[in-house]
This record gives structure tokens, C-alpha cells and sequence, in this order.
């Protein structure tokens, strides 16, 4: 009977202490904006790369660098000159072509006898698919073929190798908001982890663990990070390892700080007292207690990490094409700001929106759930 | 003081000691060599290099070898810039670094402590509101992200200032990669003062000061400022840490002629000595600097005593 009621009055503080906490934040304009700005982002990240038109990795030969635009390409007065093209590649003479809507009708010679793979060379452009014979002379040297023409519209434009910007925008947000994801886990149970244990033994072991942490701190760490990523290869599954290596440090020190506060109150006293194993009473007191700061710390970590991952992949040793992420497609912008500046723009405000929201949603939390601000 | 110097110079020793080791070691155990090329190379020629690499002894020895001509100050022969030694590469790239590093540093201290003392004597005015916006601007974008928008609007759009490209040094081209390297660290200084400083604003000395129709100009440099750059000074720390880090893409973007550069470059090669040594050299300006943050920390606050 006892026990109900204890549990029974836990679920009813702790309802009040998230409904607070609840209130608080949705009074923050700027969290809020940013909690739905962040909601965009994941159904981008889950549903964009199914729902635009091409794939992140299909590339268009036939438009490579085409600036951001809302027309569809090609042009309508660009057909016939493409289809002209297409004509001299394939080693015939165009003698008539003509443009009705969606279909092309070539009428072109050749000095050799063609047979009906002549429609090949025509399909291989990106333009122009299902191309058919309609007519073919007695002597085979001349036809009459009809295509489909096929034109595609690039919102955010191509990159150097034809690959529609809209798609890798969509697979980018993707992989950074999950690798920011992932890395925040394995930060968050090395983290929480050792400052727990270090805080709730104490004496020598917390001395040496959290003397170990301060060497951690002096050292250039994201040097031995880059190491690591060059030497063993760029795995994504690595660089949750590699990222999350780094930013544990700040979360131990956290977690260590409340544990040893935690660990002079009563309800620790009385379990150990009761005989629960020390692992049992971290596991059941400790940790469970410290959520609050940890949640706060946990929504500001989630931004350093996906900046760390862009730097990363900036540098040309995180994601690698035909994959691609933020970092990456900056790299890839930065390198022709001249020719091709929307290349570095919107992969650009996609991190920045995206950084900000996630800052603020941070900083919104942290004044919601702070105890002294009650 | 100088005892504390010594001591604490003393125990950078093993600190040093241990990110050799580690480097030295997590670079061997890797997979591939530095001469695995495209087509193979005749073995005896392969065998000649790893003779004169000392490739060919066993790890431990290669070990105790670099050790000990690093103690006698050599860092061994460049693995890919044939005739090149590693300090030769190293004094080349040091001086943009070293530039770099330095201008942005005291741009990060001058900027961000003025912006930073502005804001809090105007609290909540339209000052104070472009100040906090600015720093939330600067800590939260990337300076991967401002440089190369810097070069795009200043350098190929306004074409005010070059680009990119080292040029020697010139005061022209050296604008935009120390605003880009250091506006985070301006944007986080400048949060630090406005918040420490607004307190010490508020704190009894400083009513007394006032009460005694002390000038403001004193108040604030000598009775304020003094108590309020405490935690920015603290901050030193990390920021130099920030700068290593972010040089390494400044150097990338502007093309200029570093460290950072070269340890990327030399890591994507593997260029085992090389990698060492700009690690070596990084290692010993983060604690160095580290350092340097104690001993002002102690000459500027009258409570922590070293002894």
C-alpha cells in the first residue's frame, strides 16, 4: 500500500515539474519558432529525399552548373538546338526538325545504311527518351523519328556534375541531422556514465577520472579526431565514435558536479543502507536525477555536433559522395564562388537556419528547466 | 610565481609525452602506408625507402628512435616532400600561422571586450540589442560557412579585398581570414564581459566608487572591467584551442600557406614525420597558452595564490 502511494505522488511532481517546464517554453517566442522550424527539418530529413523529383545521386550530363531556377529545363527554344546536337553526335544530317509540345520529330540522313538502334544514340541524352522510328527509306538512309522530350526543373540547380541541388539538400539534412543525432547518444552514455561513476565513488577513483578528463581538455583534440577519420577510413560509423569521443567531456563534468550533490541526499543514504549495489543505486537514483541538466546540455550538444560533422565533412574527411551532407556541399560550393555562388548559399542558410533553431530551442529549454529561475 | 612556472612547466612534460605516444602510435596501427601508390613500387626501391624511413625496423625501435631525435631536436626527413625536413617545413608554415593566430587573437580581446563593456553600459538600448544579436550571430554560424561568404560578397561581388592567397603577409589579404577566424571568438568574449560586466556594474565596490564621485571612465576600466574580464580571461584557453581549429579551414578557403593546412594535407598522405610534427607544435602552443591563461589569471585576481 505504501509503495502505490510513493509512486503515485512521484508521477504527480514530476508531471508538474515537465508541465512547467512546458509552460515556460511555449511563452518563448523565439524557442517555439525554432521548435517548429526544427519539425520542418526532420520531415525533410525523413520524407524529402522520397518526395523530390530525382535522385541525390542520378546525375544530368547534359545540365551540369545550371543556376537556381523555377523554369523548367531546357528552355523551350533550347530543344531544337539540343536535338540538333544530339543529331550531329550520332553521325547523321538533320534535315527537318520539329517541335509539338512534348514530342520531337527528327527527320535526319546518314551516308551508311542505319537500322533501327540508330534511336539509341537519340535516348542517350538526358532530353530525350523513348525515341521511335516512324519511318525508314527503302535504302535505310534516311528516317523519320519521333521522341518524348523530357524536361526537368532544378529549384535550387545543378552541381558541377549535374546533380539536381533540391535532392542533395534533402539526403544532406538527412545524414547531418542523424549523424548530430547519433554522435549526441554515444557523448550522452559515455558522458553520463563516467561523471556518474566518478561522482558517487569519489576520493581517489574521481580524482583520477576527472584528472584524466582535464588532460582530455588541454589537448588539441579534434587534431587526433582528424587522425583517426584519415587513417581508419571514412565510416560514418567512425565519426559517430570519433565526434561523440569528443564531446563526452563536458557532459562528465556535468553529470560528476550533481552526482556528488546527489550523493549526500537522504534517498541515496537510505538505499545503501537498505544494501542495493552501487551499480543498482547509479543506475535507479542517480542518473534518473540528473536528467534535467542533462537535457538542457543534450539539446546544446546536438548543434556542436553537427557543426563538427560539417567540419568534418568540410574538410573533405567526414561523408563521402555520393552521399553528401551540409559540411560537404559547402566544401563543394566554396570551391567556385565565382562561377557558381548558389552552390555555397543554399546548403549555407540550410545550416545556419538549422544551427540557430537548434541554439535557441537550447537556450529556450535551459531558462525553462531552470530550477532557479523558479 | 616562478616556482609555480616551473612546476607547471614541468608537468606539461608527461602531458607532452603522452600525445607523442598516442600520435606516434594511433598513426602506425592504421592500415596503409605512406608508399602505397597506384602501381606498386620495385621492391627493391621500396626496400631502399624503408631502410632510410627505418620503416623496416620493428615499431618499438622506430619508436625509441623518434623519441630520441626528438629530444636532440630532430623531427626526421618530410615522407613526401622528398628533400625537405620536417622543422624546414614546419619554420615555412609557421610564420602565416603564427600571423593569423595572433591578429585574430587580439581582435577576438580588443573587439570583443569593448563590444562587450558597450553593451552592458547600455543596457537594453538598441546598442546593446545589435551587440547580443551579433554574438549570437558569430557563435552560432561556422567560420566554414562566413568565409566563404565573406570571399563571395567582399572578394568577387564588391571586389574589395583579394579572395584569397597569402601574398607575403600583405595587410590586404590578410582581412578576411582573421575577421572569419576570429568572429566566434569575439562573439563569445563580447557575451562573457556584457554578462560579468552588468554584475560588476551592480556590485557594492563599485556603488562605493560611484558614491565617492569617482569619474565613470575609472569606474569602469579600473573597477569593473578588472573584476569582470576574470571569466574571459579563463577563456583564453579554449579560444586558442578555437583558433588552431578553426585555421586549419581558414588556411583551406583563403589558401594561405600554414600549419593547419599542412597537417590536413599531411595527414590525407601520410606523411608520418610531417603529421608529427605539426601535432607536436600544436600540442605545445595549446599548453604553452594554457599556461600563459594560469599566470594572468593570477596577476589579474588578488584571491588565487599559487604556491
Amino acid at each position: 500500500m505504501a509503495d502505490i502511494q510513493i509512486d503515485e505522488l512521484d508521477l504527480g511532481t514530476s508531471r508538474s515539474l515537465w508541465a512547467t517546464a512546458w509552460l515556460r517554453l511555449r511563452k518563448n517566442k523565439a524557442a517555439m519558432v525554432s521548435l517548429g522550424v526544427l519539425i520542418i527539418y526532420v520531415l525533410i530529413g525523413i520524407f524529402g529525399p522520397m518526395m523530390t523529383p530525382y535522385g541525390h545521386d542520378q546525375t544530368f550530363r547534359d545540365f551540369t552548373r545550371e543556376p537556381a531556377s523555377l523554369e523548367r529545363y531546357p528552355r523551350v527554344d533550347e530543344i531544337v538546338p539540343a536535338a540538333e546536337r544530339v543529331v550531329t553526335r550520332s553521325r547523321l544530317q538533320a534535315e527537318e526538325i520539329v517541335l509539338d509540345g512534348d514530342t520531337i520529330t527528327i527527320t535526319a540522313t546518314s551516308r551508311r545504311e542505319m537500322d533501327e538502334r540508330v534511336t539509341r544514340y537519340i535516348d542517350r541524352s538526358d532530353i530525350f527518351s523513348n525515341t521511335r522510328i516512324l519511318e525508314m527509306s527503302d535504302d535505310n538512309l534516311r528516317v523519320t523519328m519521333q521522341a518524348d522530350v523530357n524536361r526537368y526543373l532544378f529549384i535550387f540547380g545543378t552541381d558541377t556534375n549535374g546533380r539536381d541541388q533540391l535532392a542533395r539538400l534533402a539526403i544532406a539534412i538527412r545524414i547531418s541531422l542523424l549523424v548530430g543525432a547519433a554522435a549526441t547518444v554515444v557523448a550522452l552514455a559515455i558522458g553520463v556514465l563516467y561523471g556518474a561513476i566518478a561522482g558517487f565513488i569519489g576520493g581517489m577513483t574521481d580524482n583520477i577520472m576527472m584528472r584524466i578528463v582535464d588532460i582530455l581538455y588541454s589537448l588539441p583534440f579534434i587534431f587526433f579526431v582528424i587522425l583517426l577519420v584519415v587513417f581508419f577510413g571514412n565510416n560514418v560509423f567512425l565519426m559517430f565514435i570519433a565526434i561523440g569521443a569528443i564531446e563526452w567531456l563536458d557532459m562528465a563534468r556535468i553529470v560528476r558536479g550533481q552526482t556528488l550533490s546527489l550523493r549526500r541526499r537522504e534517498f541515496v543514504s537510505a538505499a545503501e543502507a537498505m544494501g542495493v549495489r552501487p551499480i543498482s543505486i547509479v543506475k535507479r537514483h542517480i542518473i534518473p536525477n540528473t536528467l534535467g541538466p542533462v537535457i538542457v546540455y543534450t539539446t546544446l550538444m546536438v548543434p556542436k555536433v553537427i557543426l563538427l560533422e560539417s567540419f568534418l565533412s568540410f574538410l573533405g574527411l567526414g561523408v563521402q559522395n555520393p552521399l553528401t551532407s551540409l559540411g560537404l556541399m559547402i566544401s563543394e560550393g566554396s570551391r567556385d564562388i565565382q562561377g557558381t555562388p548558389y552552390l555555397l548559399i543554399y546548403p549555407a542558410l540550410a545550416l545556419t537556419i538549422l544551427l540557430f533553431a537548434l541554439n535557441f530551442l537550447g537556450d529556450g529549454l535551459r531558462d525553462a528547466l531552470d530550477p532557479k529561475d523558479r | 610565481m616562478l616556482r609555480y612556472i616551473f612546476r607547471r612547466l614541468l608537468g606539461a612534460i608527461p602531458t607532452l609525452f603522452l600525445i607523442v605516444t598516442t600520435a606516434f602510435f594511433l598513426i602506425r596501427i592504421a592500415p596503409g602506408g605512406p608508399f602505397d601508390a597506384e602501381r606498386a613500387l620495385e621492391p627493391s626501391v621500396l626496400a631502399n625507402l624503408n631502410a632510410y624511413f627505418h620503416l623496416d625496423k620493428p615499431l618499438y625501435q622506430q619508436y625509441f628512435l623518434y623519441l630520441w631525435n626528438l629530444l636532440q631536436g630532430d623531427m626526421g626527413p618530410s615522407f613526401f616532400r622528398r628533400d625537405f625536413s620536417v622543422q624546414e617545413l614546419l619554420a615555412a608554415g609557421l610564420p602565416a600561422s603564427i600571423t593569423l593566430g595572433t591578429l585574430a587573437l587580439l581582435t577576438a580581446i580588443v573587439f570583443g571586450s569593448i563590444l562587450g563593456c558597450i553593451a552592458a553600459l547600455r543596457q537594453n538600448s538598441w546598442i546593446d540589442y545589435t551587440v547580443v544579436a551579433t554574438a549570437t550571430f558569430g557563435i552560432t554560424v561556422p567560420n566554414f560557412v562566413v568565409a566563404p561568404l565573406l570571399a563571395l560578397v567582399f572578394g568577387v561581388w564588391l571586389n574589395l579585398l583579394p579572395a584569397g592567397g597569402w601574398n607575403g603577409g600583405a595587410p590586404a589579404n590578410l582581412v578576411m581570414p582573421v575577421i572569419a577566424l576570429a568572429l566566434p571568438q569575439v562573439a563569445v568574449i563580447a557575451r562573457m564581459i556584457r554578462g560579468a560586466m552588468i554584475e560588476a556594474l551592480r556590485s557594492d565596490h563599485v556603488r562605493t566608487a560611484r558614491a565617492y564621485g569617482l569619474p565613470t571612465r575609472m569606474i569602469v576600466v579600473t573597477h569593473s572591467l578588472r573584476a569582470a574580464a576574470l571569466p574571459a580571461v579563463s577563456y583564453l584557453g579554449p579560444a586558442a584551442a578555437g583558433l588552431l581549429t578553426g585555421s586549419i579551414v581558414i588556411e583551406q578557403i583563403f589558401g594561405l600557406p600554414g600549419i593547419g593546412r599542412e597537417f590536413v594535407n599531411a595527414a590525407l598522405s601520410r606523411d608520418y614525420t610531417l603529421v608529427m610534427g605539426t601535432v607536436i607544435v600544436i600540442a605545445v602552443f595549446v599548453l604553452i597558452f594554457n599556461l600563459i591563461v594560469d599566470i594572468l589569471y593570477a596577476a589579474l585576481d588578488p584571491r588565487v595564490r599559487y604556491e
